[in-house]
C-alpha cells in the first residue's frame, strides 16, 4: 500500500538525520568544549527551545509524517545556525577581551600593516565560503523536505474533505457518492489515522489560514482560489490548530481540532454524523426545541430533522457530540453553552451571533435541548 | 609627490596668508555668510525654513515621537497578551492598535527618522551647504508630518485602521472594512512615501553633484553611500506600495468602486499582496541599510582604524540593494502560488544572506585589528551584533519554504523580525544618537546613562522577544488579541510583558538622559569622538552654512587624511545662498549653484498635497479641485524662484571665482584612490 | 499659538462627533427603542399614508458598521430572494422613489417585523431589533437616504448594480402608489 511505502520511507531517513544533527551536535560541544560559559549559555538556549516541544499545539510536537519532516528540518537549521551564531558571537567576546583599549585621542590606523591586512582578509574569505556553503546545504535540504512533504498528494485513496473558512469559523464537509450521505459540521475535523487527507480549502469571505502545526504546515485560503492541501495523522489524538492569517475581529478565535482516531472509530463516527438530530425525549427538551424553533436561531442554524436550515452559521446537528464551542475557543460545558446562547458578545465580540434574551426556563429547556443533539 | 609640487603648494599658502586669506577677511566673511545663510525666525518663520540641518532634526525628533507613540500602543498590546482571555483592550481596538503600531513604526518612524539623518548628515558629509533642493525637502517633512497626524488623530478619532499594517485585500477592501478606516490607512501611506520618495531624490542628487573637491566616488564614507543605495532602492520600492494603496481607495471610492482586487470582476487579491511586498520586503533593506551605514561609521571610528574592506562593503550594500527586489514572495509562501516558483525566493532568499554576511565579517575584522575605543556608541553597536545576528539566522529558517509553512504569521515571525529591525536598525540607530548627539546640539550625551540605557533596552528587548520563537513554535499566530488558557502560552507571555516594561524603561532613561544633556550635558567640541568625516571638522552644532570654506578632500577619511597644506575651496559668493556642483564620479568642481532662501509655499504645497488626499477619502472631487489648486500654488513655486543658476563650463569656474572676490580658485590634489 | 492649539481643539471634538458615530463598532449593543413602533397598533395597515409623527432617528444610519452589517444580513435574512439587490423581483424595488407603506425608518422597520400582503413574511421574533434596524438603515440607503460616507462601497461579487454609497439620493413619494394597485415591479 502506498502509505506504507510511505512509512518505511520515513523510517529510514531519521536514521541518517539523527547521525548528521549527532555530528553536528558533536562538532558543535567540540568546539564550545572551550568555554564552559558558552556551553552553559546554549544549554539555557536549547532548553529553552525544548520546553517548546511539549505545547498542545506545536509545531515540535509531530503527529504526522509531514510534520515529523518539518521538525526535523527545523531541527537542522536550528543547530547550523545556532553554530553559526556562536562562532559570530565567540569572535566578537574573543576581539573584546583581546584588543587594545584607545580613547578618541589615539590616532586611527589609516595604513594599517599589509600583512596582517592580508592574513584577515584571508580570513574574511574562508568565512564567507564556509557561509556559503553552509547555505548550500541548508537550501539543498529545504528542497529535499519541500518535495518530501509534497509526496502525499499521489495518494490515490486519499480521504477528501472539504474546507470552507468563514468570518470566523471553519465549515467542514465530508463529502459522499450518495449526496444523502454527505456530513456537514464546524471547527471539529474528524480523521481516520494514517490514511492521506485531502483538504479541498475555499474561503467564503476574507483571506484565512489553516494551521494545523502538530501534522502539517498552514495553507491560505484565498476567496476564489480553490486549493488543496493533503497531511496525514499518524499517532492517534486530538490535535488543534487555527486560523493563522488575520481575518477580522475574531481571528484570535477561529480555533478548530482535528480528532485522528482508528479507522473504526471514524466510520462509528461518520455514520452517527449521518443521521438526523436525536429527537426530543423529555418535555422540557420539547419545549427547548419549541424555543429553537421558534427564535432567532433558525434564521442562521441548521438541524437536520427540524425545519431549522439557516445556512450562516455552524450546522448544529451534532452539536452535543463536539468537543468545543465557539469555533474551539470554548469547550463543549453546559455552563458554557449557556454564557454562549445568552452574550456571545461577550465570549467573541464581533462575531454575528446575536445576544439572546431567554428567561431562566427558557434557556434551561433550548439548553437541554442543544444537550441532547449528540 | 615631488618637488616642483611642493614647492608650489608652498608658494600657494605664502599667497594665501600674505594677500588674501588673512584672519580678518576670515572673520568678515563669516560674518557676511550668516547674514546671508539667516534662519528666519517667528511662526511663519517656522515654517518657511529651508535648512537640511533644521529639516533634518524636525524629521529625527517626529520620528521619534512617532516611535514613542508606537511603544506606547505595543505596551499596551503586551499588556492585553499578559494573560489568556485578558480584556484590556478587545478585539477592536486591538486590531486597531497593532495595526497603527506597524504602520507608525514603518511608515512614520523607521523610514523617516533614517532618511532624517540622511538629510542632516549627508550634505556635511559631501561637503556642501545645504541639500540640492531645499524647498522641496521641507515640502517632505511638512508631507510627512500631514500623513502622521492623520494616522493618529484617525487613531483618537475611532478611525484607526484596523486591518493590519499589509492591509490584505479583500479584509481592507470595501465589503470587510466599512467606513473610512482604510482609506485614511492608505491616504496616510501615499503621503508618507511622497516624503520619502522627496528625501531620496535629494540626497541623491546632493551626493551625486554637491560632493567636495576632491570626494570621487570610492572616497564618499560608507554612510553616504548606504544613503545612496537606501534612496534608490526608495525610489523603486515606494512607488509600488502607493500604486496598491492608490488602487485600493479607488476601489473603495463612493462613485469611483473600481475592481482591482475583486476577483469576481477580473481582479486579484493576490495583486495586493505581490504589490505590497514588492514594497515590503526591500523596505526592510531601506530601513536596514542606512543602519549599517550607522555601524560601518561608528566601528571605524571607535576601532580607531580604516575600515576594512571599504569596497567590499559599499558592494555588498549595492548587491543588498539590488537582490532586495528580488524576495518578495517568502512572505506569500503559503498562498496558493506554484511551488517551483516558491523554490526560486528560497533560493533568492538565501542569496541575500551572503552580501550580509560578507559585510558582518568585513565589520568583525574591522573591529578584530582595531584598537576600541568602548563608548556608548560602539556598545550599542556591539548590542546590535548580538541581536541583529540572531534575527539574520532565524530569517534562514524562514527563506525555506517548508519550514516557512510552520513558521509563517506566528509568533516566530514576529520575533524574527524585531530581532532584524530593533537589532538591526534601531540599536545602530541609539548608538547613532549617541554618536552624533554631540554635533546636532554641541552637548554630550551621559556616558553613564547611555550604558542604563543600553543595559535596559538590551535586556528589556530579548525578555520580550526570544520567548515569542518559542510562542510561535508553540503555535501561537500573530495578529491574535487574545488566546484561550489551554494553548499553555501565559507563562512566555507574562515574560514577554515584563520584557516590554524594561524597554519601556530603558525608553524613558534615553528621554530623561536627552533632555538632561542638552542642559547640562558636557561641552563637546568640534570632534569629541576622534572620527573621521567632514561634519565633524566644523564647530558643533554647525553653521548654518556647514563650511565656511567647502575642504577640497584627500582621502577617504576626509579628517584623518588630511594634510596641513590641505586646500579649500573659496571663491563662493558670501551675499548669495551658493554652493558647489561637482561631477558625478570625480567630484571635480562643474558649476556654482545657487539654492533657495527660506520661503513658506513648501508648506501651502504641503497644505494643498495633504488637503487632495484627505479630501479624496471623502469625495473624488478633491482631485481635480486639488490639481487646480496645486497647479496654483507651483505657479507661485516657480515664478518665486529667483535663484539664478549660473551654468560655469568646467574650467571657467576659476575665471569667475578670482573676478568675484579675487580670491584664489578651489586648489585641488591630484587625488590618489587608496583602494 | 494659543490661538492655533484652541482652533486645533476645538475641530478635534468636531470631528470626533462626526467620525465617532460613523466608526462606531456596536458589538454588544442596546437596541435602539422600537417600544413606539411595537406597542402602536400597526395590524391595521395604512397604505400609502404619510404618518403625522416625527420620523424615528435611527442611528445606524450614520454608523458605517451597522450599515454594513445591514447589507450583510439583507443577504443572509435571503431579502435578495424577492427584491433582489434592491431592483426588486417578486417583491417590489427598493431603491426607487415609491413607498408602498412608508419611507421613514419606522415604516420600513414595521414592515420588516409585521410582514406585508403579497408575500412580505413578518420577522417578528426571528431577528433581534438591533438587527432589524440595521437592516432598516441599510434598506434605506438603497435609495440614497443615508450618508454617503457612512453607506457601504462596492462588494467583491460581480457588479449587479451601483454601490449604495455612489447612489444618488431619491425624492421620497410616499403616497405614490402603483397605477395597477398589485405589487409593483
Amino acid at each position: 500500500m502506498n502509505t506504507g511505502k510511505l512509512k518505511r520511507n520515513e523510517q529510514e531517513k531519521p536514521d541518517k538525520r539523527k547521525i548528521l544533527s549527532a555530528l553536528i551536535c558533536a562538532r558543535l560541544l567540540f568546539q564550545k568544549a572551550s568555554s564552559k560559559s558558552r556551553l552553559f549559555l546554549f544549554s539555557i538556549f536549547a532548553g529553552l527551545i525544548c520546553a517548546g516541544c511539549r505545547g498542545s499545539q506545536s509545531a515540535l510536537d509531530a503527529g504526522g509524517i509531514q510534520s515529523e519532516r518539518l521538525e526535523n528540518l527545523w531541527w537542522i537549521f536550528f543547530y547550523i545556525c545556532a553554530t553559526v551564531y556562536l562562532i559570530v558571537m565567540a569572535i566578537l567576546l574573543t576581539a573584546l577581551f583581546r584588543t587594545k583599549k584607545a580613547d578618541a585621542q589615539t590616532a586611527a590606523e589609516i595604513a594599517p600593516n599589509p600583512e596582517r591586512e592580508k592574513r584577515i582578509s584571508n580570513s574574511v574569505k574562508v568565512a564567507v565560503a564556509v557561509s556559503l556553503i553552509a547555505l548550500f546545504a541548508l537550501m539543498i535540504t529545504s528542497f529535499r523536505t519541500g518535495r518530501a512533504i509534497n509526496t502525499l498528494a499521489q495518494s490515490p485513496d486519499a480521504l477528501s474533505i472539504k474546507i470552507k473558512g468563514h468570518q470566523w469559523w471553519w465549515e467542514v464537509e465530508y463529502e459522499d457518492p450518495t449526496p444523502s450521505n454527505n456530513v456537514t459540521t464546524a471547527n471539529e475535523i474528524h480523521i481516520p489515522v494514517g490514511r492521506p487527507i485531502k483538504l479541498e480549502l475555499e474561503s467564503n469571505d476574507v483571506i484565512h489560514s489553516f494551521w494545523l502545526p502538530n501534522l502539517h504546515g498552514k495553507k491560505d485560503l484565498v476567496p476564489n482560489y480553490p486549493t488543496t492541501f493533503y497531511f496525514q495523522a499518524d499517532k492517534a489524538g486530538t490535535y488543534s490548530g487555527q486560523c493563522a492569517e488575520y481575518c477580522g475581529y475574531q481571528h484570535a478565535k477561529m480555533r478548530f481540532i482535528v480528532v485522528a482516531e482508528a479507522p473504526e472509530d471514524f466510520d462509528k463516527w461518520i455514520n452517527a454524523q449521518r443521521q438526523s438530530s436525536a429527537v426530543p425525549a423529555t418535555d422540557l427538551q420539547k419545549r427547548g426545541q419549541e424555543i429553537f424553533l421558534t427564535s432567532v436561531c433558525t434564521q442562521c442554524h441548521t438541524i437536520q430533522g427540524t425545519i431549522a436550515g439557516g445556512k450562516v452559521g455552524p450546522n448544529l446537528t451534532h452539536i452535543a457530540s463536539q468537543q468545543y464551542i465557539a469555533a474551539g475557543s470554548l469547550q463543549n460545558t453546559r455552563e458554557h453553552l449557556e454564557n454562549w446562547v445568552t452574550d456571545p458578545q461577550k465570549i467573541k465580540p464581533g462575531i454575528r451571533m446575536p445576544m439572546n434574551n431567554y428567561s431562566k426556563e427558557d434557556l434551561e429547556a433550548l439548553i437541554e435541548y442543544l444537550e441532547n443533539l449528540k | 609627490m615631488n618637488k616642483d609640487n611642493e614647492e608650489k603648494i608652498k608658494e600657494e599658502k605664502d599667497r594665501k596668508q600674505s594677500r588674501l586669506i588673512t584672519p580678518e577677511t576670515i572673520e568678515a566673511e563669516r560674518r557676511e555668510l550668516e547674514k546671508t545663510w539667516f534662519e528666519p525666525r517667528g511662526i511663519i518663520g517656522w515654517f518657511s525654513n529651508t535648512n537640511h540641518k533644521t529639516i533634518g532634526l524636525r524629521i529625527i525628533c517626529t520620528a521619534f515621537v512617532f516611535f514613542l507613540l508606537g511603544g506606547i500602543l505595543a505596551l499596551l498590546m503586551r499588556l492585553q497578551l499578559t494573560r489568556p482571555e485578558n480584556n484590556v483592550l478587545g478585539p477592536d481596538l486591538y486590531n486597531q492598535f497593532f495595526t497603527t503600531h506597524g504602520t507608525t513604526m514603518m511608515f512614520l518612524f523607521a523610514v523617516p527618522v533614517m532618511e532624517g539623518m540622511g538629510i542632516y548628515l549627508v550634505p556635511l558629509m559631501v561637503g556642501t551647504r545645504n541639500v540640492a533642493f531645499p524647498r522641496m525637502n521641507a515640502l517632505g517633512y511638512y508631507v510627512y508630518l500631514i500623513g502622521g497626524i492623520l494616522l493618529y488623530v484617525g487613531l483618537i478619532l475611532n478611525v484607526g485602521p484596523d486591518a493590519g499594517w499589509f492591509a490584505y485585500v479583500p479584509l481592507s477592501g470595501p465589503e470587510f472594512s466599512p467606513g473610512k478606516r482604510i482609506d485614511l490607512w492608505s491616504q496616510m501611506v501615499s503621503l508618507t512615501e511622497i516624503a520619502a520618495l522627496i528625501g531620496a531624490v535629494e540626497i541623491i542628487t546632493t551626493v551625486f553633484k554637491q560632493r567636495a573637491p576632491g570626494m570621487s566616488l570610492n572616497r564618499i564614507p560608507l554612510f553616504v553611500w548606504a544613503q545612496v543605495v537606501t534612496a534608490f532602492m526608495i525610489i523603486f520600492a515606494m512607488p509600488a506600495v502607493m500604486l496598491a494603496s492608490s488602487l485600493l481607495s479607488m476601489d473603495r471610492m463612493m462613485n469611483i468602486s473600481t475592481h482591482f482586487f475583486n476577483q469576481a470582476e477580473g481582479g486579484d487579491p493576490i495583486l495586493w499582496q505581490h504589490l505590497f511586498w514588492f514594497f515590503g520586503h526591500p523596505e526592510v533593506y531601506i530601513i536596514f541599510i542606512p543602519a549599517t551605514g550607522f555601524v560601518s561609521m561608528i566601528i571605524t571610528t571607535f576601532a580607531r582604524r580604516k575600515t576594512f574592506g571599504y569596497t567590499a562593503l559599499v558592494l555588498t550594500m549595492i548587491a543588498t540593494g539590488f537582490i532586495g527586489f528580488g524576495v518578495w514572495v517568502h512572505h506569500m509562501f503559503a498562498t496558493p502560488l506554484p511551488q517551483l516558483g516558491q523554490s526560486i525566493f528560497t533560493a533568492s532568499s538565501m542569496l541575500i544572506v551572503i552580501p550580509n554576511a560578507v559585510q558582518l565579517f568585513c565589520w568583525l575584522a574591522t573591529l578584530w585589528a582595531g584598537r576600541w575605543n568602548l563608548k556608548t556608541p560602539l556598545i550599542f553597536v556591539l548590542g546590535f551584533f548580538a541581536i541583529f545576528v540572531m534575527g539574520g539566522l532565524t530569517g534562514v529558517m524562514l527563506a525555506s519554504v517548508p519550514l516557512n509553512l510552520q513558521l509563517h504569521d506566528t509568533f516566530f515571525v514576529v520575533a524574527h523580525f524585531h530581532y532584524v529591525l530593533i537589532g538591526g536598525a534601531v540599536f545602530p540607530l541609539f548608538g547613532a544618537i549617541y554618536f552624533w548627539f554631540p554635533k546636532f546640539t554641541g552637548k554630550l550625551l551621559s556616558e553613564k546613562a547611555g550604558i542604563v540605557n543600553f543595559i535596559l533596552l538590551f535586556v528589556g528587548f530579548n525578555l520580550v522577544f526570544f520567548p515569542m520563537h518559542i510562542l510561535g513554535l508553540n503555535g501561537m499566530p500573530r495578529r491574535v488579541y487574545t488566546y484561550i488558557p489551554e494553548t499553555g502560552w501565559a507563562n512566555l507571555n507574562v515574560l514577554a510583558t515584563i520584557g516590554a516594561g524594561v524597554m519601556g524603561l530603558g525608553a524613558l532613561v534615553f528621554i530623561g538622559n536627552v533632555l538632561y544633556s542638552l542642559k547640562r550635558g558636557a561641552i563637546a567640541g568640534e570632534n569629541p569622538w576622534g572620527a573621521d568625516t567632514l561634519e565633524w571638522s566644523v564647530s558643533s552644532p554647525p553653521p548654518e552654512y556647514n563650511f565656511q570654506y567647502i575642504p577640497v578632500v584627500q582621502g577617504r577619511h576626509a579628517i584623518w587624511e588630511k594634510t596641513e597644506d590641505a586646500a579649500v575651496v573659496t571663491g563662493l559668493s558670501v551675499k548669495l545662498r551658493e554652493t558647489l556642483s561637482t561631477t558625478i564620479q570625480d567630484a571635480v568642481p562643474e558649476h556654482k549653484n545657487q539654492l533657495a532662501g527660506p520661503t513658506i509655499i513648501p508648506f501651502l504645497m504641503s497644505l494643498v498635497i495633504g488637503g487632495v488626499f484627505i479630501g479624496f477619502i471623502f469625495t473624488p472631487w478633491a482631485m481635480p479641485v486639488g490639481l487646480t489648486a496645486s497647479f496654483i500654488v507651483l505657479f507661485i513655486w516657480f515664478w518665486s524662484n529667483s535663484t539664478s543658476h549660473r551654468p560655469f563650463t568646467h574650467g571657467k569656474i576659476q575665471e569667475d571665482a578670482k573676478k568675484e572676490d579675487g580670491a584664489p580658485p578651489a586648489q585641488l590634489k591630484p587625488t590618489e584612490a587608496n583602494v | 499659538m494659543k490661538i492655533f492649539s484652541k482652533t486645533a481643539i476645538l475641530i478635534l471634538f468636531a470631528l470626533v462627533f462626526v467620525c465617532c458615530e460613523r466608526e462606531e463598532r456596536g458589538f454588544r449593543v442596546e437596541t435602539p427603542n422600537a417600544d413606539r413602533i411595537n406597542s402602536k397598533q400597526l395590524s391595521t395597515l395604512h397604505p400609502g399614508q404619510g404618518t403625522t409623527n416625527p420620523p424615528t432617528v435611527n442611528e445606524y444610519e450614520n454608523n458605517a458598521y451597522a450599515l454594513a452589517e445591514g447589507k450583510r444580513l439583507f443577504e443572509n435574512m435571503n431579502c435578495t430572494g424577492c427584491h433582489a439587490h434592491g431592483g426588486g423581483s417578486i417583491g417590489p424595488p427598493l431603491m426607487d422613489a415609491k413607498w408602498i407603506y412608508g419611507a421613514q425608518p419606522e415604516h420600513i422597520f414595521a414592515t420588516i417585523v409585521e410582514g406585508r400582503p403579497n408575500g412580505m413574511p413578518s420577522f417578528r421574533g426571528k431577528l433581534p431589533d438591533y438587527q432589524v434596524w440595521q437592516l432598516v438603515a441599510y434598506v434605506r440607503s438603497l435609495s440614497g437616504q443615508v450618508s454617503k460616507n457612512a453607506a457601504p462601497s462596492r462588494d467583491d461579487d460581480m457588479q449587479y448594480k451601483k454601490p449604495e454609497n455612489s447612489i444618488d439620493k431619491q425624492t421620497i413619494n410616499n403616497s405614490t402608489l402603483p397605477k395597477s394597485a398589485e405589487a409593483p415591479q
